[in-house]
């Protein structure tokens, strides 16, 4: 295969050059523009110390194991606005189950995330079967999510603190697996939610990458009708994505639960829109059909680090959204550069 | 309009137009007369369209002088053409759905003051308008809650309200039945008392027979002649719009038939409005080469795709792939079956774009190479070479986005998908279009190459001489039914033209 003339011409560049223009290079610009925004903005130090980009990793994790689902369902064209929703379902769930229930840890894992996967699933049928616009679908289920969580709590925060029948407020031991959740291994220098998201975006990761469903992903959301005529399950695939994103909310649910020591019904809410924001200033197109687990990964980071920095130096909030919002749109105009 | 019956109102001369290197009309010479019919005939890509794209403002740059009554003109966009008077009721209907009848009407020229529209105003020239044609509709109804022939109508009452003293109708009658044809000829008659110079394309015998006072035929891009219609009987027509020689790109014929292995009966294609293939009964042997003829909106890719489950739609057809009965319900059922659609549009329908060289290959070949569902990187790229280097596919790496290939090389890519699964059945919708004669000569020698393997392919082509050339035997359909059947020694271009336009057999 010498023969390259039939091909666009490939300009004589550097391997680095190159690499700066595919859209892992972009992405990797974005992300270190940021850290030298956090080296130049050190407010006296503290960026160089360890806790620091511990604490950016902990607190950029809930957002990033929805930004893992969130990449899946982005890659076939889709969007899913219903995760801060689930979310809150599976942490409000979790809550009662393990608080008030007392039924054993594993278990009630075991429930948010079949829950999480089944409200997953029906925005997945809505879409794949009953051909709804997958905005509209996800909207909907952001919409009955909602109301899920506050119906089963009746709008109240689950926590350790508890009311009987006589009025009496009864306060019961939080359960060991908050505590677990919330924990930090290595000397205290690795969250625990951090793990938890670092295997979700390795596990789905290699899905992507390697696993048949991954390559069907990218085949419907490049071109839906060539994926369907050359005999690509799309139904299947488009209604697995959603049931993946599903089970990445209750996963972020049970981590939001444990880091906040009880169950909100309103937790959540705007988390869609962050995830969005990482996996489009990763690279991931909106139109579907390119992207990946890797470019979301700097997505996340990038994200996270900004919302760390901003917060160490104390801007204040307002001025923390006039920024983020700012380096959104200066990312995304990066990755659409040279792109027809 | 009392224009003068003797000056033409359009003069079209020394058209031409290239597309980049590709030559599509050369020299054509084209009059319109007010108060006549004038059919524009050739064969699909003569550029019957290209040349009333010109004429309507659609293309802007071409060779050669367009003039009306005695003055140059050169409309800009259609809306420009549209003021001069030159009206196109399209094949595709370029009316809005979902908007109502009275806003299509007069969509780009809104009867308004100070820039709002004059709802009262346009309604009653609207309820005119309709009531001239004789179209019993609602000017609040939407257009897209009217059947389509009543759309096609609507058009035409558009192109008779501007007053247009030409007006382009490319195969108008294509989605009407009987009754509305009746009613769309009585609109004819009435546009030429007006004087309204009409020009007809269109492919159906009867309607040339019944309509034209004069015919245009173009052949390849090149101007054939110009007759009154009673100089030019159906079967001289034929002889002028087909006469051209064979190229010798085609490889030597090789009969490899065998065995039969497809049956098809009673096939039935339709979605939700419309039924494309009336119960179709079909056979093809192995290593046989069955050409379909017919013309454009004949079913012979909606044959294809349905055969293919493509439509959803549950028909009580039974297959047969050697002597055993499949069910096919959906693609992925065609493809375990290991028969395969070369789509006619590779870019919209055949390809991933955004997808390497390498994925696009393995794509409906990916279950086998995969490993309970896990994929064999290195055994995907491997299978890929494979079926790239048979097939010679030129790219710098195999790695490369399949959308930076040329022509050629997309279609190549395409067909390495197919070739990946093994195919039985191979059924190619327009393998050759829109590549060059290299690429061509290349698939045609590879088609030989299959049937010598015993892999059956269904051939659809507009190009005449390719299916000549290529098949062992053609059936010819029409509007959705199969009209026809030659065996190679009996092939003919006339009698199958013929045949595709709906007579039975004409001899000359």
């Amino acid at each position: 295969m010498t023969d390259s003339t039939q091909t666009l011409p490939l300009k004589n560049k550097g391997a680095f050059v190159q690499f700066l223009s595919s859209s892992a290079g972009r992405a990797t610009i974005a992300f270190v523009l940021v850290i030298v925004l956090g080296l130049i903005f050190n407010a006296d130090g503290a960026f160089f110390k360890l806790g620091m980009h511990r604490d950016a990793l902990r607190q950029a994790s809930v957002f990033g194991i929805l930004a893992v689902g969130m990449t899946v369902v982005i890659i076939t064209g889709g969007i899913d606005l219903s995760v801060g929703s689930i979310l809150a379902v599976s942490a409000v769930l979790f809550s009662i189950l393990t608080i008030h229930l007392d039924w054993p840890a594993w278990i009630s894992i075991l429930a948010c995330i079949i829950v999480g996967a089944g409200l997953g699933a029906i925005s997945g049928s809505l879409i794949a079967v009953a051909k709804l616009q997958p905005f509209i679908a996800t909207l909907a289920m952001m919409t009955f999510g909602r109301g899920v969580a506050k119906y089963i709590t009746g709008g109240q925060k689950i926590s350790t603190y508890l009311t009987n029948s006589d009025g009496e407020v009864i306060i019961k031991e939080l359960p060991g697996v908050f505590k677990a959740i919330d924990s930090r291994i290595m000397g205290g220098n690795i969250a625990i939610v951090s793990i938890i998201f670092l295997f979700c975006l390795l596990v789905t990761g290699l899905f992507l990458s390697r696993h048949k469903w991954g390559r069907e992903l990218f085949s419907i959301g490049g071109n839906e009708e060539a994926a369907r005529l050359s005999g690509v399950p799309v139904k299947l695939t488009k209604f697995l994505a959603y049931t993946v994103s599903g089970i990445m909310c209750a996963v972020a649910g049970i981590a939001q639960a444990a880091q906040e020591t009880q169950g909100d019904p309103e937790a959540g809410g705007g988390y869609e829109l962050t995830a969005i924001a990482m996996v489009v200033i990763g690279g991931t197109s909106l139109a579907g059909g390119r992207g990946g687990m890797g470019l979301t990964l700097l997505g996340i980071l990038t994200i996270g680090y900004l919302e760390k920095i901003l917060s160490i130096n104390a801007v204040p909030e307002s001025g923390r959204l006039l920024i983020t919002g700012v380096i959104i749109v200066l990312a995304v105009l990066t990755q659409r550069k040279n792109r027809k | 309009m009392n224009s003068d019956l003797s000056t033409p109102v359009i003069t079209m001369k020394g058209i031409g137009k290239q597309f980049g290197k590709v030559r599509v009309l050369e020299n054509i010479e084209f009059e319109i007369f007010p108060g006549e019919v004038h059919i524009l005939a050739g064969e699909n890509g003569a550029g019957k369209s290209t040349l009333m794209k010109i004429l309507s403002g659609v293309y802007t740059s071409y060779e050669g002088t367009i003039s009306m009554a005695g003055k140059v003109i050169a409309p800009a966009t259609p809306l420009e053409a549209n003021h001069m008077g030159i009206s196109v009721i399209h094949q595709e209907l370029s009316l809005i759905p979902s908007m109502n009848v009275r806003d299509n009407l007069f969509l780009g020229r809104p009867v308004t003051s100070l820039g709002f529209i004059r709802d009262r105003e346009q309604n009653k020239k609207a309820l005119a308008v309709l009531n001239d044609v004789g179209l019993d509709v609602s000017a609040d109804a939407f257009v897209e809650d009217l059947p389509i022939s009543i759309q096609q109508l609507i058009e035409i009452a558009k192109a008779i309200s501007i007053n247009a003293k030409v007006i382009i109708m490319d195969e108008p009658s294509s989605s009407l039945n009987s009754k509305d044809v009746e009613i769309l000829f009585s609109l004819i008659e009435k546009l030429k008392e007006q004087g309204c110079g009409i020009v007809y394309i269109s492919h159906r015998m009867e309607e040339i027979e019944r309509l034209a006072n004069r015919i245009t035929v173009l052949r390849d891009g090149k101007f054939v002649g110009t007759a009154p219609a009673e100089k030019l009987p159906i079967p001289k027509l034929i002889n002028w719009m087909v006469g051209r020689e064979l190229t010798n790109i085609f490889p030597r014929y090789e009969m490899n038939r065998g065995k039969e292995k497809l049956r098809i009966e009673n096939l039935t294609v339709s979605d939700n409005e419309k039924t494309f293939v009336k119960s179709v009964n079909l056979t093809v042997k192995s290593g046989e080469i069955l050409g379909i003829a017919g013309l454009q909106g004949c079913g012979a890719s909606e044959l294809l795709l349905g055969l293919f489950g493509g439509y959803n739609k549950k028909t009580a057809e039974h297959i047969y792939l050697n002597g055993k009965e499949i069910s096919i319900k959906n693609p992925s059922d065609a493809v375990k079956s290991k028969i395969a659609l070369l789509t006619n549009d590779r870019k919209a329908t055949g390809l991933v774009l955004s997808m390497s060289i390498i994925a696009n290959i393995c794509m409906s070949g990916l279950v086998e190479l995969s490993r309970w569902g896990w994929r064999n990187i290195s055994g995907e790229i491997s299978a890929a070479e494979k079926q790239g280097d048979a097939l010679q596919i030129h790219a710098s790496s195999y790695e490369m986005e399949v959308g930076m290939l040329s022509g050629g090389n997309q279609q190549k890519a395409a067909i390495a998908k197919w070739m990946q699964i093994s195919p039985e059945v191979l059924l190619l919708d327009e393998p050759t279009r829109g590549i060059d004669v290299g690429a061509k000569h290349e698939i045609y020698q590879l088609m030989n190459e299959w049937t010598k393997q015993g892999i059956s392919i269904v051939l659809i082509t507009s190009e005449m001489p390719e299916l000549l050339a290529m098949s062992d035997r053609v059936v010819v359909m029409h509007r959705g039914s199969i009209t026809a059947e030659f065996s190679r020694e009996e092939t003919d271009a006339e009698n199958i033209l013929a045949a595709a336009m709906g007579k039975e057999t004409i001899r000359v």
